[in-house]
């Protein structure tokens, strides 16, 4: 069961990134950035599919994509808290991606090597995809960071409030360590190094500095979450719920 | 027991490869590489199809194009879907990228293990008058796979077949 406990926890992060990223559609500030972000919300929550798919089947209680996607409360999703964090504006958006990205690639990379060959699979298309991430997200903490009086404010301001939500990406769950332990998937810890690389040489040239976290917020992966997590899943739960079994 | 006689699965693969995808029609399923195989077993054709991104939403209308053009070629049919070997550009045969080219879509720069197209340090020719002053107006364009360009040249828009 640790298997599909950590699958899981890994999906859940995909799908509320995915889903919080697709709240821009139609609310970007300019039609790029409108094509761009549904775009990498569709990565994700592709991404995220496929691991509700396979860990369905290992739990092998017959639930399927969506049952493992609408029909779980807050208590039971097991996403890390940053993939949470509310939109607030383009600068908390834009660096909540870069940081999450900046996790992502290496560990698909790392993934590459799983012993499952579903982990593996979906590695090798995440790993590029999460390339793409960085470059997009950090290409906007530059711009904005090294920007505006205004826009350097807000940046500042976005890595004042995300940064204490960083260190949790590295905790590997009781069954992470176990799928870890197996083969099954990369260990987190082991990716702090180039995560502080990444975002060093992207905030080096935004201007903007990395604050020493007075401390670390962590809940997630025991389903300890922030309210803006229960107002997330009542809209993107609703429809399934309210029409059980519906198709079209 | 197994039936598979060489024109058979021939006629399932030929039903499956000239099914158009359904974003660029221009081209069809196997030119892009997105169609891996197609055997017949016990007359029932399978069909192996692999999706460009992992949120690609045109997989399931492909999946089910290609299922409808075995049924019409009177097969039964099922489709596998396959995440692993990734699909890359590189699997873009020849023909395809004319044709996308015709089609004014730039095909993506081989080789898709080069960091350098990875990270979209590369000169895209325009695919309408081929000149290589073109700049990048947005890494997303109108589909996960397409990146947005324009011409200095010519002056002209364009979308660009991304490089993974």
């Amino acid at each position: 069961m640790a298997e599909f406990e950590a699958l899981l926890e890994i999906a859940d992060d995909h799908l509320i990134l995915g889903h919080r990223i697709s709240e821009w559609c139609g609310h970007a500030p300019m039609l790029e950035e409108d094509l761009a972000l549904p775009n990498m919300g569709l990565d994700l929550i592709g991404t995220a599919r496929t691991l509700y798919d396979h860990a369905g089947k290992l739990e092998g209680k017959g639930r399927s994509e969506d049952d493992l996607a609408y029909l779980r409360d807050e208590r039971e999703y097991r996403n890390c808290l940053l993939v949470e964090r509310p939109n607030e504006d383009f600068a908390h958006t834009m660096l909540r991606q870069f940081y999450f990205a900046a996790f992502m690639r290496p560990y698909w990379l790392a993934a590459l090597d799983s012993t499952d060959e579903t982990v593996r699979g979906v590695a090798g298309k995440a790993e590029k995809e999460m390339a793409y991430h960085i470059r997009h997200a950090g290409e906007w903490v530059i711009r904005m960071g090294d920007g505006t009086d205004e826009s350097a404010a807000r940046m500042r301001d976005a890595v004042e409030a995300l940064h204490i939500y960083v260190d949790e990406l590295f905790d590997s769950s009781d069954a992470a360590q176990e799928a870890e332990a197996a083969g099954v998937l990369p260990l987190r810890d082991a990716l702090r190094t180039t995560w502080d690389r990444t975002v060093a040489e992207v905030f080096a040239e935004a201007l903007l500095a990395q604050p020493e976290a007075a401390y670390a917020q962590r809940g997630g992966r025991q389903g300890i979450h922030n309210e803006t997590l229960g107002h997330l899943l009542a809209e993107m739960q609703v429809v399934h719920r309210a029409h059980p079994g519906a198709r079209w | 027991m197994t039936v598979c006689w060489q024109g058979s699965a021939e006629a399932a693969w030929e039903a499956a490869a000239a099914v158009p995808d359904p974003e660029v029609p221009c081209v069809t399923v196997a030119e892009l590489g997105i169609l891996r195989w197609v055997r017949v077993d016990n007359g029932v054709a399978v069909a192996g199809v692999t999706p460009t991104y992992s949120g690609c939403p045109a997989v399931l209308a492909i999946e089910l194009a290609v299922e409808a053009a075995l049924r019409d070629a009177g097969f039964e049919a099922r489709i596998e879907r396959l995440l692993s070997p990734p699909w890359t550009t590189d699997w873009i045969s020849e023909d395809g990228r004319e044709k996308l080219r015709e089609y004014g879509i730039a095909p993506p720069e081989k080789s898709s293990g080069s960091i350098r197209s990875l990270f979209g340090e590369v000169t895209v020719p325009c695919p309408k008058c081929a000149s290589t002053d073109t700049e990048k107006l947005s890494e997303f364009g109108s589909t996960a796979c397409k990146a947005h360009y324009r011409c200095r040249a010519c002056a002209e828009p364009f979308d660009y077949f991304k490089c993974i």
